[in-house]
């Protein structure tokens, strides 16, 4: 067999059923490869950065690792923030890039770049095949690392000559070969009884809980152990869906923007238990003054969290969900108690509002409140990364886990769509949405054409503001309002300083992202009227292709609660309402 | 800032050289000697590293390393007592007509003359770290031309 039949055996015996790619010379054998094969479905993204998102959005939305096979050089290095954005938030998925002919690596040859020193600093894991006989072993390293322990991306780097290589005794292998990678699922006795003891005799606990809910299948463990303690939980942005918005003991998330009652209780309870988040400092806000009357409990699987921002008191090192699971049969049962009454109080007083009748303009918050409303509770939905992503996560009521796919650790604009597109790829029958400002759309815009040739039902939501929104907003509270290159109207005559929309403003939006849509074989939409949000979200959701509905927000409309940088995490700015 | 030698193990292969200093420049470490060299079992190679940091960061470099997937033990030896540690120097010395004080000092640490010249006399020591600092500073009058030293390498003691 060839290295690219080997390659190709390896994928469907790892149970890979779709790969999203772009070919190129290094990477011909594999394509080729792959055509004669039934089992996997290749999706050709536009451009390769889509193909890395399209393989995130299928991990995150599935739980399997997500596969993205690109070509040397300019390929593999178009692939870079795809393969960041997943190591920042933990997702399996394994790129696979080609290379050029080994006897020529280190002579500059054309499209040949260093893949493996540049994705080593952002990889779980990497490797760089040399003989055609490490390759069967590395590809099953390489799923196995991927997927086990904390989880993470993994890049081969593949030389072409090894791809049109033969091997005679091509067996796949049935184990790994890593010594020194033991990740901890068990974790140890006595560092649960610390924590079960510390929660049994706790006034006001409280659960804080993070992408490593979903990373380990806990949701069901988690909404368990709430139920049984009555313990309230804030989740972060990673995490939502894990428990249900609407669930009686559900704060809020935290952190920057978070719900004011996931925020304060953070500063109020006597026990903060971190299942599977790591005190991101867009949660924690400033260090010096986060849950400072707490003690601090860390459940997480990779030990190096532990301790890492925030000094713990009880540290225990597992899988989440095997830890929750030996812990339940210890735990109390609760009563609804003092504690229960004070953050449900503070959650009815604290509401996020939004006045749409007030307003002639659409405001952003409303149309993510209708999405929220008209779809069914299997949906999901993907962002891209600002101030529509920060709504999407307050206004949205998530129901179930692996249903929110956004990019929360790197904030990588133009994740979006193609994350939606893997993610609609895995679950055809699903409505899946990506919700996206105008900015980040068209980071990525040219997948457009890839969900319609592929018949990819995608249905875009665009917030456009006509701004780079949450810059903007940080330029309106932070930098005297001067919008410096965060309008994205902006021409040669504008002031330089710019401080709104001015009643002449000479300039139209551009593109025309209905056109675009058009352009590319999507349905566009666009309404500017309150009136009609429902009436297009109607239609594009019962359209039964990919659909693009653009949404003309209000422009200078903030993210709120907001806490400044800096600030700690109870000084919340409010907003106006 | 505190001054800590690890010992890493790891399987001979180059490219886990690479990713172990790769992990350190991107946490902001500050490596001040670093040597690698085979063990026992010539596949087995171990790393000693002198790094510079404060404890929270050493800490969580640590433990980052031993997430790599290929390293198979790290160890920071700093303030354990049981490992026994040497250094090696080799020194040259400029001023030859002060050859007897400097063969009292070569006598007094058991360091060895390795070659003398009409220039210059060249001479290795082993020992702990403090021991090679103090003969350093100790020929410093002596005009010291050039000097190397390897860095600590450090094997278990049996208690």
């Amino acid at each position: 067999m060839t290295g690219a039949q080997i390659l190709v055996d390896s994928l469907k015996k790892e149970g890979v059923d779709v790969i999203f790619g772009y070919p190129g010379g290094s990477v011909i054998p594999i394509f080729d490869a792959l055509s004669h094969t039934k089992e996997i479905n290749v999706i050709l993204t536009r451009h390769e950065q889509g193909a890395a998102h399209a393989a995130d959005g299928y991990a995150r939305a599935t739980g399997k690792v997500g596969v993205c096979i690109v070509t040397s050089g300019p390929g593999a290095t178009n692939t870079i923030t795809g393969i960041a954005t997943a190591k920042m938030d933990s997702i399996p998925i394994i790129i696979i890039s080609g290379q050029v002919q080994t006897k020529a690596i280190g002579f500059d040859a054309f499209q040949e770049v260093n893949m493996a020193g540049l994705a080593m600093p952002i990889c779980k894991h990497n490797f760089l095949v040399k003989k055609i006989d490490e390759l069967p072993l590395i590809i099953k390293e390489a799923f196995h690392i991927a997927r086990s322990g904390r989880p993470g991306p993994v890049s081969i780097d593949l030389p072409v000559d090894i791809t049109i290589a033969s091997l005679r005794n091509y067996n796949y292998p049935k184990t790994t070969s890593l010594p020194g990678y033991k990740p901890t699922i068990k974790a140890n006795p006595h560092q649960i009884k610390k924590l079960v003891e510390a929660i049994n005799h706790a006034q006001r606990p409280l659960i804080y809980g993070g992408g490593g809910i979903i990373g380990s299948g806990a949701s069901q463990e988690v909404l368990n152990l709430i139920e049984k303690t009555k313990i309230p939980i804030v989740i972060t942005l990673m995490g939502l869906g894990s428990v249900p918005s609407d669930h009686r003991l559900f704060l809020g998330m935290p952190g920057m923007h978070g719900k004011p009652s996931a925020n304060y209780a953070m500063n109020d309870c006597d026990l903060l238990i971190a299942l599977g988040a790591r005190f991101d400092d867009r949660v924690t806000c400033n260090l010096k003054t986060f849950a400072k009357r707490a003690k601090i409990a860390h459940v997480d699987i990779d030990p190096a969290e532990i301790g890492k921002n925030v000094k713990t008191d009880i540290s225990v090192i597992g899988d989440l969900k095997n830890v929750i699971t030996t812990m339940m049969p210890l735990l109390k049962p609760g009563k609804w108690n003092e504690w229960n009454r004070k953050t449900d109080a503070l959650k009815k007083k604290y509401t996020l509002k939004y006045n749409q009748k007030q307003n002639e303009e659409i405001l952003p918050q409303y149309v993510i409140d209708r999405i929220s409303h008209l779809v069914d509770t299997d949906t999901i939905i993907a962002t891209d990364v600002g101030q529509h992503q920060m709504w999407t996560a307050l206004f949205f009521n998530h129901r179930k886990p692996r249903s929110l796919l956004t990019s929360g650790g790197l904030g990588t604009m133009g994740f979006g769509l193609p994350a939606a597109m893997g993610a609609s790829i895995a679950y055809p029958e699903r409505t899946v949405i990506s919700i996206s400002g105008d900015g980040s759309i068209q980071m990525n815009i040219q997948e457009l054409a890839t969900c319609a040739i592929n018949k990819i039902p995608v249905k875009i939501a665009v917030l456009n503001n006509s701004y780079l929104g949450m810059v903007r907003q940080w330029q309106e509270l932070f930098w005297k309002g001067n919008y410096a290159k965060t309008c994205l109207k902006q021409g040669p005559d504008c002031p330089k300083n710019c401080s709104g929309p001015r009643k002449n403003c000479p300039y139209v939006y551009r593109p025309n992202l209905v056109k675009v849509a058009e352009a590319n074989g999507v349905k566009g939409l666009r309404t500017e009227k309150p009136s009609e949000v429902d009436s297009v979200l109607e239609e594009g959701l019962k359209t039964r292709g990919p659909v693009l509905m653009e949404f003309m927000v209000k422009p200078l409309e903030n993210v709120y609660p907001m806490v400044p940088p800096g600030k700690s995490i109870d000084e919340l700015i409010l907003g106006k309402d | 800032m505190q001054k800590h030698t690890i010992i890493i193990t790891i399987p001979n292969q180059i490219t886990i050289l690479t990713r172990i200093i790769g992990l350190l420049c991107s946490k902001g470490c500050n490596v001040k000697n670093i040597i690698g060299a085979p063990t026992e079992n010539p596949d087995i190679y171990k790393l000693h590293l002198e790094i510079h940091g404060s404890k929270p960061r050493v800490e969580l470099i640590i433990k980052q390393l031993n997430n790599l997937a290929d390293t198979l033990k790290v160890v920071d030896i700093s303030h354990n007592t049981n490992y026994i540690s040497r250094e090696l120097l080799l020194v040259k010395v400029n001023d030859i007509n002060k050859s007897s004080e400097i063969f009292q000092l070569i006598n007094t640490f058991k360091a060895k003359l390795v070659d003398i010249t009409r220039t210059d006399i060249t001479i290795d020591l082993t020992g702990s770290s403090s021991k090679i600092d103090r003969f350093i500073d100790l020929l410093k009058p002596y005009g010291i031309k050039e000097f190397v030293r390897s860095g600590k390498l450090a094997l278990k003691g049996n208690q």
